[in-house]
């Protein structure tokens, strides 16, 4: 993949397909999240979401203490990772440990961001994704497009002529069919499993529960049928108490697939315990930094309020057109242009502050509140921190003495009457034409003499 | 002040007005109005007039700052918006209109952010002081809504910062129906054209193909022009559909509630 944001941006446009599948895909996440405007106060309950994630993130340190020492009391086991290879050893020793030779996995985009599936395959162990969407992309050798549709960018033909190679006979591009398929294909999976890896919603401290949110069960079968359950959970997925949860659970599948509940709302406190029928003998939760603390305290610091919805991706008129891949990183969309320089600021990361036309249409989304857009450009500003380039610095010469300002604006308007594709730069006028300007003369001056 | 009846009437009503005593109202131009499109400036003016405003234009207002704000320059922003913060200041009390909802955001919202980045206190305070009276152009005109019989039918195009941060919806619309327009139903009539500033140079192919998007969804058999608030994103729309040979007319709201407008859109 290229490193340069608008080549990779030009050859996702030039893909049509891509183009309507997302335009579709989206269309249909944002027609579903209306249904999850039937809370009549939303907004109070989306500023009530964003002043609870402060206070959960002002006290962080200590409430992922509670949340550890709870865990430990259900019996489960909490590992800290500072970075990517530090979790992926964890969950490595733990894997080498019980001589784990197969893992079913939920859906996790933090195990996308470590890496762990690659660290994992790199010990000879099989992974298997059981999110119908994650399992497509793994079977294509792809990676996911969107955080909660991995699949998205696929048109159901593509889908089955991957199901069909596997399965090796012709199955027609019918949803149930392909469905069935998976279902059949993975239940033998989950059944020889010796792992099971999930990510996490939201962990809630008061009682160490965490909590998954899916819709295909799959996430269920992961946590409770092979005998080790591993959670791999980001330092700031949590919650303090299950009144905050029931909040951010009123929220959440309002606006990720405006559901007014998803179908499964796992809650899993310590592994099986005596007695009890179901579940892993070990519940170990690896809860993950990866540079997020370094985000605490700074004026980025709401990123890390974010709980996955994704539904600012969906209304991002950018990344409707390019789709999550031209991010070239795990998280696409307002929220992975914001988040991904802050977890690791390299430049190709740092770049992607320019892939928004600052709508603030995420803004107004976002259950939680994030001023996606406002980030944005904190991270322009940041990119600038060596200095503005020259032309602006003499823009803002100019334009701060009112008489050049005037005779400028007098030298812009005979330029466009003039020469009209040659005074703005050629990136404009290659797929624009500069309009004739309307009227001529000096507004200002003209008003002033009594002549409007 | 009492709206006459039969307002269509302009030169009538204007006859009316002469004696009346007319609200100062500072008008705050834009840079792009005044290099690109002076004619729309008049007829921002006149349709202030019309509704009871004598509109004046403070000399040493220059630009508001955003091009460089949105670029992540904000020393640069600061230098100019200073220059245009100050003109407003000393000018007389009273409304600030603005003609284009990128522009008023800039000034309301976002200028004491960008005053308190680069540090500069008393810019800031002075910018908190004035934002309750910067106020957008079709918002202050709705105030004082009347009814008229023009013909046409349009499509209006949402522009992103008026809708989604000074929340500006049903104005507009409002404004081109009470004045006897058709407004087309129009997918996505709400979604980003695609300029967002230096966005637009940055990023251009995306920047065009979200023009495109939008373009691709307007009824063209259905509508005799595309109408806006920000020139801005006019400028953009009607710069991909001229390269596209698509002559449809485009013009901002004020030239469709021109008292001395034609009566037809066309
Ligand atoms: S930034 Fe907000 S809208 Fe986007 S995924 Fe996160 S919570 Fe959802």
């Amino acid at each position: 993949m290229s490193d340069d944001l608008r080549t990779r941006a030009t050859e996702a446009l030039a893909d049509r397909g891509l183009h309507e599948a997302l335009a579709r895909a989206t269309d249909r996440f944002v027609e579903i999240r209306r249904a999850g405007d039937d809370v009549a106060n939303l907004d109070a309950l989306k500023r009530a979401a964003r002043w609870q994630r402060h206070r959960v993130m002002e006290r962080l340190p200590e409430i992922l203490e509670r949340f550890a020492d709870a865990v430990g009391r259900a019996g489960g086991v909490v590992h800290w990772a500072a970075d990517a290879a530090e979790a992926n050893d964890i969950v490595g020793d733990l894997a080498a440990r019980h001589a784990v030779r197969t893992v079913v996995k939920s859906k996790s985009m933090l195990t996308e961001e470590i890496g762990l599936n690659e660290a994992l395959e790199a010990v000879g162990i099989d992974v298997v994704e059981t999110d119908l969407g994650e399992w497509i992309v793994q079977l294509a050798g792809d990676r996911p497009s969107h955080i909660l549709g991995p699949a998205i960018h696929y048109t159901r033909e593509r889908v089955a002529e991957l199901f069909s190679a596997r399965a090796g006979e012709e199955l027609p591009p019918d949803p149930e069919v392909l469905c069935a398929y998976a279902r059949a294909s993975l239940r033998e999976r989950f059944l020889e499993a010796d792992m099971g890896i999930s990510g996490c919603n939201f962990g809630v401290a008061e009682t160490g529960t965490v909590v998954l949110v899916t819709n295909e069960g799959n996430g269920r079968m992961v946590t409770s049928v092979p005998p080790i359950h591993v959670v791999v959970m980001g330092m700031e997925r949590i919650v303090e108490t299950w009144d905050q949860l029931d909040l951010m659970m009123t929220l959440l599948p309002r606006s990720a697939t405006g559901q007014q509940l998803s179908v499964y709302t796992t809650q899993v406190t310590g592994p099986r315990r005596d007695g009890e029928i179901d579940g892993p003998d070990e519940l170990h939760v690896v809860i993950v930094d990866n540079g997020r603390s370094h985000v605490l305290g700074t004026g980025a610091h709401e990123m890390l309020h974010c709980i996955r919805c994704s539904a600012c991706l969906n209304v991002c008129p950018v990344y409707r057109q390019i789709g999550g891949h031209a991010y070239g990183s795990v998280y696409s969309g307002p929220m992975g242009a914001v988040l991904t320089p802050l977890l690791d600021p390299s430049p190709a990361a740092t770049e992607l502050a320019n892939a928004s036309s600052l709508c603030s249409a995420c803004h107004e989304v976002c259950p939680v509140g994030i001023p996606l857009q406002d980030l944005l450009l904190l991270r322009r500003a940041d990119n600038a921190a060596g200095g503005a380039p020259a032309a602006f610095r003499a823009w803002a010469k100019v334009w701060s003495r009112p008489a050049a300002y005037r005779a400028s604006i007098a030298a812009v308007q005979t330029g466009a009457r003039m020469v009209p594709d040659t005074f703005v730069p050629s990136a404009w006028t290659d797929g624009r034409t500069v309009p004739r300007p309307r009227g001529r003369g000096s507004l200002r001056e003209r008003l002033a003499r009594g002549e409007i | 002040m009492e709206a006459p009846s039969g307002a269509s009437n302009a030169s009538a009503y204007h006859a009316e007005m002469d004696g009346d005593t007319k609200i100062p109202l500072i008008l705050f131009p834009t840079c792009v109005m005044e290099a690109m499109a002076p004619a729309v400036g008049e007829a921002v003016v006149r349709t202030l007039r019309d509704r009871g405003f004598a509109p004046s234009i403070p000399p040493d207002a220059t630009c508001c700052g955003q091009p460089a704000w949105n670029a992540g320059y904000p020393e640069e922003a600061a230098t100019v918006a200073r220059t245009t913060l100050a003109a407003l200041t000393d000018a007389p009390s009273g409304p600030v209109c603005v003609p284009a909802g990128s522009c008023a955001t800039m000034m309301r919202v976002y200028w004491p952010e960008l005053f308190r980045r680069v540090g500069d206190e008393e810019a800031r305070a002075a910018a908190v002081e004035i934002a309750d009276r910067i106020v957008e152009f079709t918002r202050l005109v709705a105030d004082d809504r009347r009814q008229a019989d023009r013909q046409g039918t349009v499509a209006y195009h949402h522009s992103c910062h008026m809708l989604r941060e000074l929340h500006i919806h049903d104005e507009p619309v409002a404004l081109l129906t009470d004045a006897g327009y058709a407004v087309a139903d129009w997918d996505d009539d709400d979604r980003c054209c695609g300029f967002g500033g230096l966005f637009s140079v940055k990023e251009p192919e995306i920047s065009v193909a979200m023009a495109d998007e939008k373009i691709d969804g307007l009824p063209l058999d259905g509508i005799e022009a595309l109408v806006g608030s920000d020139l801005s994103c006019l400028l953009q729309l009607e710069g991909r559909m001229r390269r596209r040979g698509i002559d449809l007319p485009v013009r901002h709201i004020a030239e469709l509630l021109d008292p001395s407008g034609p009566t037809d859109v066309r």
